[in-house]
């Protein structure tokens, strides 16, 4: 009986969300043209991720060293690489790469700094002051620099790119949900829930959470495209994925020392770095404006 | 403020000349004088200035344990390096007699806490270690050799802030002036300039103007001419962030009531713009940019491997990959502390220039 109504509910969430999507798609793309940009853009990046071994030409390690550094030609639609290898295959393959990492990294930090963002929000006291102060310091550190010493105790590598980067956007997302919680904290309904006796878990996530979810989401999607860009510098300058695996920064670190032959090897990872982090850029600001958030300077 | 403000518009109805003297009044006299230029740039109350040092003390000294906390962090990762901190400093070869005197000398004997303690005093007499790396002279000091690489990368980034200062600031302006098209246009560019990889724009700019024009150096540090790129390529980085905040706050100003009044007796729009708006909206602008100077040093380090711009990022990323760990512990431990104080400098500003501010803390 319990489970039927659990999935009763689900549904009318999950329709609830549908119909949000759609108003929000509706809404916004009228309005901004890069909005539909942006979407079409994740549609073309999830559809390659899931079906790169159908959509990709050749294989990414299989190169002919006889056809290195070509111009885009009908055999080498976006041209080949330093190794004869086709450049689209190995972007269609690298977003795959991107997409594993962006998931993990915000998987991670979402998850383990909203908790403690809620926790140190609602309960005040030694956990709030230890849990600030240990962001305060991790937020002295640019993303990046951060990353070098993650890097330098665990080698280089994607994984170890990853731990780092998710170590690092830990802190900034649990002050924005402290700061939530707090302001959450003191209105009405949340006193009328103590009032009734609910237990604070209840609380927590049944009264607080629904409510400042929004600014959460979009200070994901900004994380996102941070992701995105910390990962790709990573690569750029070798610490990230390390060759053969198929990575956008990582193929511009490689490319690099053949910049006076061919630029396309160069040009288009980049650009494909790009054009992810301007789409979460831009949805996240869409996302903003929809449900008008005030922008705040983090 | 609020109260003059009201009254002002209210008496809109009047006859031209009585809105006009009063306005005047208010606006220039009362607002500017006490709001902008009074108290924006200089201070004239004894009281607030006191209670801005003590507030500057208070903050200073609550950094402390922040800096405290970033040497033990970078303690900690230079201590779990794996491999034994000796035998890396001989590269390998070593009789275990030496071992142990090195041991000895250096405090590795001690437990990890008295360990600790011992870095930070060496920290706090100026002694970071030597690199590993041999320079002409011998093991170069490390806080020597961070320092002067700093000097460069403190160059091009504050070179690139002005620049972007420059050019977000006018977007954002005219952003939030023109609604409509121009905003929209504006608003993408600062997302575009948000979302641009620094070595990806580094990348293209090397390719255009160095390898097809050949109009300026590509690599290293020497005249000015090796200073455009760079500088360019790191101002992308903050630009549209700039322009953003400049967006948000002017927009919040041209909303405010004093505008208003600026426009109903009859100011002309660049006056408006100039005196009412740009200078209102630049409080928060200061402040972001003076926050964002740490991380701007940390975009730097990206620049700076694009286009082997010999500063603090290369030079980490090179020991990074030579292993050389008590530069980065002591380029992590500048760049951070950099950092900190860069947030002290925006908390103090945002209090110096915006009065209204100071005097509600005061309260």
């Amino acid at each position: 009986m319990k489970s039927l109504s659990e999935l009763r509910r689900f549904a009318s969430t999950a329709r609830q969300l549908k119909e949000g999507l759609g108003d929000f798609v509706a809404q916004t793309c009228k309005r901004d043209k890069s909005v539909v940009f942006a979407l079409l853009f994740f549609t073309l990046l999830l559809f390659s991720t899931v079906f790169a071994d159908y959509v990709a030409p050749r294989p990414y390690w299989e190169g002919e060293l006889s056809e290195r550094l070509q111009a885009p030609s009908w055999r080498f639609p976006l041209g080949s690489d330093q190794m004869g290898r086709d450049i689209l295959s190995r972007i269609i393959y690298g977003g795959r790469t991107l997409m594993y990492s962006i998931s993990i990294v915000l998987a991670v930090s979402t998850s383990l700094g909203l908790l403690l963002g809620l926790l140190s929000g609602y309960y005040g006291g030694v956990v709030d002051i230890l849990a600030m102060r240990t962001t305060d310091i991790l937020l002295c550190f640019p993303p990046i620099i951060l990353a070098f010493g993650i890097l330098a105790v665990l080698g280089v590598g994607l994984e170890n790119a990853i731990i780092a980067s998710s170590i690092f956007f830990i802190a900034p997302f649990a002050r924005l949900t402290r700061g939530q919680v707090l302001s959450a904290k003191e209105l009405l309904y949340v006193d009328n829930a103590k009032v009734i006796g609910c237990a604070d878990a209840r609380i927590i996530f049944h009264h607080i959470l629904p409510n400042i979810i929004s600014p959460l989401v979009v200070q994901m999607t900004f994380n996102a495209a941070s992701v995105i860009l910390l990962v790709g510098a990573l690569g750029f300058i070798g610490l990230g994925t390390q060759p053969p695996t198929a990575d956008w920064g990582t193929m511009m670190y490689e490319a690099r020392d053949y910049m006076n032959l061919s630029s396309y090897p160069l040009f288009f990872p980049g650009l494909c770095i790009f054009l992810a982090a301007f789409s979460f850029n831009t949805l996240g600001e869409a996302l903003r404006d929809y449900w008008d958030i005030r922008e705040r300077a983090l | 403020m609020e109260v003059l403000n009201v009254e002002c518009i209210s008496r809109l109805n009047a006859p031209p000349e009585s809105v006009l003297e009063e306005t005047d009044f208010y606006t220039h006299s009362t607002f500017r004088n006490l709001l902008i230029e009074g108290q924006m740039w200089g201070d004239s109350s004894e009281a607030a200035n006191r209670m801005s040092y003590s507030y500057f003390l208070k903050r200073s000294i609550s950094l402390i344990p922040t800096i405290l906390g970033v040497t033990l962090v970078v303690f900690v990762i230079v201590r779990s390096i794996p491999g034994d901190p000796v035998i890396i400093l001989f590269g390998g070869f070593v009789t275990g007699e030496q071992l142990e005197t090195t041991r000895r000398l250096l405090g590795l004997d001690q437990p990890i806490y008295v360990q600790y303690f011992l870095y930070l005093a060496r920290l706090l007499q100026g002694d970071w270690g030597y690199s590993i790396e041999l320079g002409v002279a011998g093991a170069q000091p490390v806080l020597s050799l961070v320092l002067q690489k700093f000097v460069a990368t403190l160059q091009l980034a504050v070179l690139s802030m002005i620049m972007a200062s420059v050019l977000g600031v006018f977007l954002g302006v005219l952003s939030a002036t023109n609604r409509g098209r121009v905003d929209n246009i504006c608003r993408t560019v600062s997302l575009l300039g948000f979302s641009i990889p620094v070595f990806w724009i580094g990348m293209i700019f090397i390719t255009v103007f160095s390898l097809h024009l050949r109009l300026l150096p590509s690599m290293g540090r020497g005249g000015p001419e090796y200073l455009v790129l760079p500088t360019l390529t790191l101002a992308t980085y903050l630009f549209g962030m700039i322009s953003r905040v400049t967006r948000a706050a002017a927009l919040d100003v041209t909303h405010q009531d004093f505008i208003l009044t600026a426009q109903a007796k009859g100011l002309r729009r660049r006056q408006i713009l100039v005196n009412h708006i740009l200078r209102n909206s630049l409080i928060p602008v200061v402040t972001v940019v003076t926050l964002q100077f740490g991380s701007l040093i940390g975009g730097a380090v990206v620049t700076e491997t694009v286009f082997n711009y010999p500063g603090l990022g290369l030079l980490l990323v090179q020991s990074l990959l030579r292993r050389d760990y008590p530069v980065i512990q002591g380029g992590m431990l500048l760049i951070a502390i950099v950092m900190t104080l860069s947030v002290l400098a925006s908390d103090v500003l945002y209090m110096r220039l915006d009065p209204r501010i100071r005097f509600a803390k005061r309260d």
